[in-house]
């Protein structure tokens, strides 16, 4: 099974990145193997739609859990067209947060914040 | 001839002074571009009203005919659409009906479909031709409502009078687009200084002829005129702040049909014609 969770930098001791879309980085985690990649989050710079963007490598990347503090409803839409399961993250580093997950310490995300579109005004 | 009216901010006296200058010229226009908060017509009240909608077109996907090739979703800029477990996802609300991805998809897979985004009331207040644009709620973008809009009122011949949406954004740049004058409208107080200084910018970005009206002007010195004299810009006219004038205005009525501000508001009309046939004598 794979986990994937944004991350600040190509660091397991690092932050879980506080937004998923802007996300620099994915750590990808192989739960069978124990093995896991730092992936590019393309989506970053995107002008808009970053979420879509975001959740679309996500999935490209076969993830099936996705531990985040937050996510968008565009990108919620976009996981609710597969499998993938979502899991709020606690504060702390990313080991800390996928050894929580096997210890059954955290808890589904509920709630997608609505998007920030046309904040710009555009 | 056609006059922008902006300020940086809501609620500086733009719709005050669109609305007062269009009724002053009589046989004019009056063009509520603040699709998402129009309230020129609260004032007009105007009648015989037409409504039609506009609409954008975005794409649909035939299932059947799609290869899951993901070319479109690679093209896609505003990443409106994604390809999950071979099913092509359309983010109606992201999309900005570029209309690129029903071009290239190598399948034919992709159509177009209209969705409504607003719609635009024309009505009658006396001489005054009123029209309105009205942006849904939800919906992300006014542009194409503005362009609609404008392309109205593109061969018009009378006075017509623009009241922009409030800021400077991409909205606001199309709305003077084709204006022979901008109007900025601003208060004197540090934010009113601020929001003046983002709107002028964008002025004179787009080399449109300008000029500022100072609203709730009170003696002394004067933040709006201090900046307009350090830019050289002209100052077109300071309406007062009086109770009066407010009155008539949160009473959704127009401050020209009381002989008090008539005066006001036509000086000002005849400063920006003078102002325009100047340039157009200068530019040619
Ligand atoms: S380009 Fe056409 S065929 Fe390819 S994924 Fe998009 S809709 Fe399907
Ligand atoms: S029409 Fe343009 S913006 Fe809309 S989905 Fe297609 S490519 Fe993206």
């Amino acid at each position: 099974m794979k986990i994937a969770i944004p991350a600040d930098e190509k660091n397991l001791a690092g932050e879980v990145c506080m937004s998923f879309g802007r996300a620099p980085y994915f750590y990808i985690y192989e739960t069978i193997t124990k093995m896991g990649d730092f992936i590019e989050n393309e989506a970053a710079s995107s002008p808009g739609g970053a979420g879509i963007k975001a959740a679309q490598i996500v999935v490209d990347n076969h993830a099936d859990i996705l531990i985040t503090p937050r996510c968008g409803e565009n990108a919620a839409e976009v996981f609710k067209a597969t499998e993938l399961q979502i899991y709020k993250s606690k504060n702390g580093s990313i080991s800390d947060n996928l050894d929580a997950y096997h210890n059954d310490k955290l808890s589904k995300l509920e709630n997608f914040h609505a998007g920030f579109h046309g904040v710009t005004g555009n | 001839m056609k006059l922008a009216v902006l300020s940086g901010k809501g609620g500086t006296g733009k719709t005050l002074v669109s609305v007062n200058l269009a009724a002053v010229a009589k046989n004019s226009v009056y063009v509520d571009c603040d699709v998402e908060e129009p309230n020129g017509h609260l004032f007009f009240k105007p009648t015989e009203i037409e409504t039609e909608t506009v609409a954008i077109k975005i794409p649909v996907v035939d299932e059947d005919l799609c290869l899951g090739c993901r070319k479109c979703v690679d093209f896609c800029k505003f990443n409106a659409l994604a390809a999950i477990v071979n099913k092509l996802l359309v983010f109606d609300d992201i999309c900005h009906s570029c209309g690129g991805c029903i071009m290239l998809c190598p399948s034919n897979a992709l159509t177009e479909k209209d969705k409504v985004i607003g719609e635009i009331k024309t009505g009658i207040s006396e001489e005054v031709k009123v029209i309105s644009g009205i942006l849904n709620t939800g919906e992300v973008s006014g542009i194409p409502i503005i362009k609609e809009l404008l392309k109205k009122t593109a061969a018009e011949k009378r006075l017509t009078l623009i009241d922009c949406p409030p800021g400077s954004a991409c909205i606001v740049m199309e709305s003077i687009r084709d204006a022979d004058y901008c109007i900025l409208v601003a208060e004197p107080t540090i934010f009113g200084r601020h929001n003046l200084a983002l709107v002028y910018e964008l002025v004179k970005l787009f080399n449109k002829p300008h000029g500022v009206v100072i609203n709730k002007c009170m003696p002394g010195e004067n933040l709006i005129e201090t900046f307009c004299i350090e830019n050289k810009i002209n100052v077109l006219s300071k309406i007062p702040f009086e109770s009066e004038l407010g009155a008539i205005n949160s009473d959704g009525e127009i401050a020209v049909k009381s002989e008090k501000y008539y005066g006001l508001f036509s000086e000002l009309l005849q400063a920006v014609v003078k102002e325009v046939e100047h340039e157009t004598v200068t530019h040619s």
